[in-house]
């Protein structure tokens, strides 16, 4: 409880400083909500985007940050699609904003729902959620190397990948993965991260590509072992968290011989057609929101690449990964056959 | 006992003005949003999280908790007066519990009510204190095809268990499955039988059909018999409470057995609303008085509470070990856990003493708070009868109208419910079991999700479902189960033969 209140009493004073900001930038900026902002997540509660859209729901509250409130709405159907389509009919309205998972460019491609990034106007990217290789503790695969000599060795299918939904982020690195390797794998989709993790741990699969927040507590407790994470580069966070690894000691994909990066982003987007004196509003607000404690510990929990940007610059970037997804897609033969 | 020392730790941790303060208000706010129906426990614990963030975890969990617990409270109360669930766990409730009202018993049958759910949430609580390791590890067994073996179970226990036809009963559960289906197939991403409408791409919340099928239904069919509650009203009987508790020790054995049904489903994924049906459907069949069942007999309000509560509160310890929520409610309370920097997880136990412990005891004392307030209510709830049917049918439709709007802020919801109500009228005119349909739309999408993901773990053979024996004995008591009326006709006649022949 020691460490906890310390936590707290460096929250209060970072709380203070906040607000302090919070008013000189309230007189910069012209426009500011004049109700209720909702904040739709277009998936299931529990889940990661939705985890980050109550943390940040509560930074906003905790900092006063905004006047008016925030509440956070899950709506989760047609994988994600009805999220986006609220955002999509409510054009011009300033105050609803939308956090985005990968399903911002798999679900239209996969499902045919008309929707599209275009129809939305970029606020912030406010990180991008890392992928890891995952493998029960107790299986004999110590290294990248290991598990891909067994999947190569065995019949097409033998081994069995466990993720989340379907033809989606975690189906799309399991078929990079089947491509780099040559061999098929069985590919088992769930509801949600923390189930498929629960379901390695029970051996009912064999590797997961879990988010790190996903896996975190099952490695720490010597149930689940990482095997390499999708990224350029490794996981930039130190300390020793599962007996003497750091998420820093996880090697890449790449250097154990399987070329294949992939990063989801976690960005919000509003609308379209809605004021540029709201837009600067709310990246203002979110930039607010990552100076907070709370959001640091967040991004240090979960291992987060904390890459940020907004305006052109983050328009770009999703521009880019609108291509690269339809490429991913295609290849994978995913694409919905109205596209 | 590393266990009790430990919950000794955590009553000391609780036991602190501030922290029995918000025991009192979250009770009580609970039990508001359990009465109405739509607003249920995951949405009261939504709405208040982020009042929560700047309270210290513990005091926030007793809190968000308390009101998980008042909501499992009162969704029996306007099953029991109006024959309209607050929430889809008391639909088998008002099986008994509704004519025990319209006889005149309102007041025994909420007393019976309140009573069972304690002593269910009581018993799922030492049963986390004394093994929650152990349950935890049971819990890791459960892949697709156990949990598939789980469903089966529950539904086969389900036909034949009303006073209609089995075929009335598999027709309902057949049109419940195909409901289930609508939206989003979570195997191969598609979508299914939305026929390109954007309302259709979520499917049909089992909250918005629960709402329209009983509580439209009903007062579309009571305007019909005359514009009056059949229900009796009866006096203001401050003593109730203590009469009817005289009664209740008769029926332990109902209470176990309900308990331990509720313990399993809660800890397996299934949840509260199949343990409520499966405990009912049981307690039915092995009672000298099964006849009589569905007439307002009060071993029928106690058996689907008693399963239910256990259920609810177990269905927390996956979460806390696990981190996979066994409810939605839990589910809202896990992303609680994660703002305030506590990580669920095995881990959890050793390294947050405190706050689980903190937990744990909260569900004692909670509980026991929650069924003080709530008994003194009873006569209060009991008098509700007592208000002209012209008053009151006028603010049920608008409670049910608000309940469907905000399971997801949608109007289309609330014209959707309209529909469910005509449905549940004609479902009513013509003798067609409502519960099975519920059932099925509550757990359709949850059982063919489990039984495809099983076929593409193993390949496409069926031989899963009798791979290990687990499963095996989880499928064969469900087939014992459906077959149950045919085996025990036969094991009459086959005795009355030796008995006539002797």
């Amino acid at each position: 409880m020691g460490v906890m209140s310390k936590r707290w009493r460096a929250c209060a004073v970072v709380a203070a400083t906040a607000m302090a900001a919070g008013s000189f930038a309230s007189a910069a900026n012209a426009w500011e909500p004049t109700r209720t902002v909702e904040f739709i997540v277009p998936a299931g509660t529990g889940g990661g985007a939705d985890q980050m859209a109550r943390v940040i729901q509560g930074i906003i509250a905790k900092h006063h940050l905004m006047k008016q409130t925030m509440v956070v709405i899950n709506k989760a159907g047609g994988a994600g699609g009805e999220g986006f389509l609220d955002i999509k009919g409510a054009k011009g309205n300033p105050h609803k904003l939308v956090i985005t998972l990968s399903n911002l460019f798999t679900t239209p491609m996969a499902t045919g729902i008309p929707f599209s990034w275009k129809d939305m106007t970029p606020v912030s990217m406010m990180a991008l959620d890392e992928f890891v290789l995952w493998v029960n503790a107790e299986s004999p695969f110590k290294t990248t190397a290991d598990y891909v000599n067994a999947i190569k060795s065995g019949p097409p299918g033998k081994y069995k990948m466990g993720g989340t939904g379907s033809k989606q982020e975690d189906q799309i690195i399991t078929v990079a993965l089947e491509k780099a390797v040559g061999q098929k794998l069985t590919y088992v989709p769930y509801k949600g991260g923390g189930e498929v993790a629960v379901q390695l741990v029970g051996k009912h699969v064999d590797s997961t590509v879990n988010n790190p927040i996903e896996g975190v507590a099952q490695w720490r407790a010597g149930a689940l072992r990482p095997l390499c994470v999708f990224d350029g580069k490794p996981l930039p966070v130190t300390d020793k968290i599962a007996g003497d690894k750091s998420w820093a000691d996880i090697p890449t994909c790449k250097s154990q011989g399987l070329d294949i990066e992939y990063l989801m982003l976690r960005g919000v987007f509003m609308p379209s057609g809605v004021p540029k004196e709201a837009v600067a509003y709310y990246v203002d607000l979110l930039k607010k929101v990552r100076e907070t404690p709370e959001w640091a510990q967040l991004m240090h929990d979960g291992a987060f690449n904390t890459t940020t940007m907004s305006g052109d610059e983050y328009t770009k970037w999703v521009e880019n990964e609108q291509k690269r997804h339809h490429e991913l897609m295609k290849e994978a033969g995913f694409l919905a056959t109205t596209n | 006992m590393e266990g009790i020392g430990d919950l000794l730790h955590g009553f000391g941790v609780v036991l602190s003005w501030a922290n029995f303060l918000y025991m009192l208000i979250g009770i009580t706010l609970g039990v508001i949003i359990g009465v109405l129906p739509g607003l249920g426990g995951a949405n009261g614990v939504a709405i208040l999280l982020p009042l929560t963030f700047s309270m210290p975890p513990t005091s926030a969990i007793i809190l968000l908790s308390c009101i998980y617990w008042g909501a499992l409270f009162g969704g029996a109360i306007t099953s029991i007066l109006f024959n309209i669930p607050g929430e889809p766990w008391s639909v088998a409730t008002t099986f008994d519990g509704h004519p025990m009202a319209q006889k005149g018993q309102a007041g025994e049958a909420l007393t019976a009510a309140f009573t069972s759910s304690f002593v269910g949430a009581l018993f799922a609580v030492i049963v986390i204190t004394l093994a929650a390791p152990l349950v935890a590890k049971f819990a890791l067994e459960f892949g697709p095809a156990e949990k598939f073996s789980v469903f089966f179970l529950a539904f086969c226990s389900f036909v034949g268990m009303g006073k209609e036809p089995p075929s009335k009963t598999i027709a309902a559960m057949m049109l419940g499955f195909a409901l289930a289906a609508v939206g989003t197939d979570t195997v191969t991403g598609g979508l299914r039988l939305t026929f390109g409408s954007t309302e259709l791409l979520s499917g049909f919340d089992f909250l918005v059909a629960v709402i329209g099928l009983f509580g439209i239904g009903e007062i579309l069919l009571t305007m019909e018999e005359g514009l009056s509650f059949k229900g009796k009203a009866t006096g203001i009987n401050p003593t109730v409470v203590l009469q009817t508790w005289k009664g209740l020790p008769r029926y332990w054995f109902t209470s176990l057995r309900a308990c331990i049904i509720g313990c399993w489903m809660g800890i397996t994924p299934a949840g509260a609303t199949p343990a409520s049906f499966m405990s009912y459907g049981i307690a039915k069949r092995s009672s000298k008085d099964g006849e009589k069942f569905g007439t307002g007999v009060i071993e029928g309000v106690i058996a689907p509470e008693t399963a239910a509560h256990a259920a609810g509160t177990s269905a927390l310890l996956p979460m806390l070990a696990l981190g996979v929520p066994g409810s939605p409610t839990a589910a809202v309370l896990l992303g609680g856990l994660l703002i305030w920097g506590l990580q669920p997880g095995p881990l959890l136990f050793v390294e947050q003493k405190d706050f689980v412990w903190g937990l744990i005891a909260s569900m004692y004392l909670g509980n026991v708070v929650g069924l003080a307030v709530v008994l003194t209510m009873v006569p209060m709830f009991a008098a509700i009868l007592r208000v002209p049917f012209g008053i009151i049918a006028p603010v049920i439709l608008v409670i049910c109208a608000i309940g469907a709007y905000t399971v997801h802020n949608n109007t289309f919801d609330v014209t959707m419910m309209l529909v469910f109500g005509v449905v549940g009228y004609f479902f009513k005119k013509c003798n067609y079991p409502l519960a099975p349909l519920v059932l099925a739309i509550v757990l359709g999408d949850k059982a063919e999700e489990a039984f495809r993901q099983s076929l593409l773990l193993s390949g496409g053979s069926i031989s899963v479902f009798w791979s290990s024996s687990l499963v095996t004995t989880i499928m064969a008591l469900g087939l014992v189960a459906l077959l149950w009326g045919g085996i025990s006709r036969a094991l009459n006649r086959a005795f009355d033969r030796r008995s006539r022949t002797a």
